[in-house]
């Protein structure tokens, strides 16, 4: 039993890997053939750095994914925080499901409405040319949100209420009992509904297709249009670059994250200890 | 607390503005399109002419309905399989389960694209083992597979999660009171975790159905799933129109779907990735 979990555990992990796998096998291979590997080469890598073509659309995505990321988290976190002190069960009941209607619906619908307003408003302002860096920071701001929300928003539920009490009672201000005593607390939450902003702002391709203009094209479009019609190795070496850039970041995460974990059980024992 | 509540409330204000002009402004848009004509003016015909995609509607549900089952039967038993491994083996398979999923979807239909490619690896062991050549490119086998192979991760991790949450004590007390492990699976594991499998299936369902570029690289461009008609009704500012009705009607079966799906599920709330 114990085997055979282990064997097809193996043979799906297999799968899932074996197309990357090639993908970064033959972006290596010499020649431009996809059935035999004929020599290493690193041909292709310098042919993806002759145009600076995929520099800029690099250079516009992590710009992108800066400013939508802090300009969601921000929006986010006060919302979260006025949604968790609400009274009003319906006020509540709304703004939660009005911050879910982008995670609920496909990537494809958020981009076409999106796509349609900025239409619509171009024609009753008869403008002219309007999609560009701003309509693609409103439509990554907007899907960012709920993830922001949806990180920070526990956080405030689980705060102490008494802790915001006291602050208010020694004399803080309301702005000030925020920034001073609630803010820190809820750190963690920010920081993760940050992070997860930014990587899904660098990673989104469907909504960005809808909202884009050729003079503004972050990397999934760049890689977009070089693939849409022939195999391109090149390709294949920036895939590559991107996988293990993925791949340092998902393991500095973790190994921050794991030593975090060990400070925080150290610091917990120690003061265990200390109260003993 | 009185007198902070002037604070709790404006806080909101950014965000109420925001969402009222970026997600329900948009939606309104959708509605308005799909009810008018190039002139402005209110028609219906948009959404009268949408039976002649009867078809197109019929074949994205059909390949997305194949690949949500598909990946079930794949994933409920790999995240089975994994939250009985050790801690630390455990630990490894969940980045590696992650690791896809942080890769763009580009690049893993594009990499499974160069795997079965007529000039592609498949096909060259192939030849090599002396059998003949396999067109998959084009056909509806390798679209299904590629929704399969791009969302699979996105159905085991939920139901994974689900499992490592299961107290095993519950496994002990129905193994003592006589159920042997096929009835345990049935009778508890599997009720216990389907707030990870609803979860599991609408993060496969709902991009499967939508999908566009998949059916692009992997259909060859033969196959007009939901997703390619939208985007190519949006090309051209005269289809407009058109698109937003389909949109609109995708929107509202997915919704409904999700809905049905909720019911059947009393904590189905965590649809985290």
């Amino acid at each position: 039993m114990k085997f055979l979990s282990r064997f097809y555990i193996a043979i799906i992990f297999l799968l899932l890997y074996a197309p990357i796998l090639v993908v970064i096998l033959f972006s290596f291979n010499e020649s431009g053939s996809l059935s035999s590997f004929t020599g290493f080469s690193t041909y292709w890598y310098s042919d993806l750095f002759r145009n600076d073509e995929a520099l800029t659309a690099l250079k516009n995505s992590l710009i992108l994914a800066i400013s939508s990321s802090l300009l969601a988290t921000v929006l986010g976190t006060f919302a979260a925080f006025s949604i968790s002190r609400a009274k009003n069960k319906y006020y509540k009941k709304i703004m939660e499901s009005v911050s879910n209607i982008p995670m609920m619906n496909p990537d494809i619908v958020t981009g076409v409405s999106m796509m349609l307003l900025f239409v619509g408003v171009a024609q009753l302002l008869s403008a002219g040319s309007y999609l560009g860096f701003w309509t693609m920071l409103i439509a990554h701001t907007t899907f960012n949100l709920p993830y922001v929300i949806l990180s920070v928003l526990p956080k405030f539920r689980q705060m102490d209420k008494s802790l915001t009490e006291a602050a208010l009672d020694l004399g803080c201000t309301p702005v000030q009992t925020f920034f001073r005593v609630e803010l820190p607390y809820i750190s963690p939450g920010i920081v993760s509904g940050l992070m997860m902003s930014f990587t899904l702002s660098l990673d989104d391709f469907v909504i960005s297709h809808f909202v884009s203009s050729p003079d503004f094209k972050t990397l999934p479009l760049y890689i977009y249009t070089q693939t849409a019609h022939e195999v391109k190795f090149s390709m294949y070496a920036l895939c590559t670059l991107l996988i293990f850039a993925i791949l340092v970041l998902l393991i500095a995460v973790n190994v921050a994250g794991s030593m975090g974990e060990h400070r925080a059980r150290k610091k917990a024992g120690n003061q265990m200890r200390g109260g003993n | 607390m009185k007198k902070r509540s002037w604070f709790e409330r404006i806080a909101a204000a950014p965000y109420v503005a925001w969402s009222a002009m970026f997600i329900i402004g948009p939606l309104l848009f959708v509605l308005f399109f799909a009810l008018t004509d190039a002139d402005g003016s209110f028609t219906p015909d948009n959404i009268l002419s949408l039976p002649s995609y009867s078809h197109t509607f019929g074949i994205s549900l059909g390949f997305s309905l194949i690949a949500t089952v598909v990946c079930l039967l794949i994933g409920y038993p790999l995240a089975y399989c994994m939250s009985r491994m050790s801690e630390r083996a455990r630990s490894v398979l969940t980045i590696l389960l992650m690791l896809p999923m942080w890769i763009s979807l580009l690049i893993r239909t594009y990499s499974l694209m160069a795997l079965l490619d007529n000039g592609g690896l498949v096909n060259s062991l192939l030849v090599g083992i002396g059998l003949p050549k396999i067109t998959f490119i084009g056909t509806e086998g390798a679209v299904i597979l590629g929704m399969i192979y791009d969302f699979l991760p996105y159905m085991v991790l939920p139901i994974y999660t689900s499992m490592t949450k299961l107290d095993r004590r519950y496994l002990e007390a129905a193994s003592d009171l006589g159920c042997n492990s096929l009835q345990t699976l049935f009778k508890v594991v599997l009720p216990l975790t389907m707030p990870g499998v609803i979860s599991g299936v609408t993060m496969v369902f709902v991009p499967s159905i939508s999908t566009f570029y998949i059916s692009q690289k992997l259909g060859g461009g033969v196959f007009d799933l939901l997703g390619d008609t939208i985007e190519r009704q949006f090309q051209l500012a005269d289809t407009y129109y058109i698109g937003a009705a389909i949109s609109l009607v995708m929107m509202i079966l997915i919704l409904i779907s999700l809905a049905v799906m909720n019911k059947f599920s009393d904590g189905g709330e965590d649809i985290i990735v």
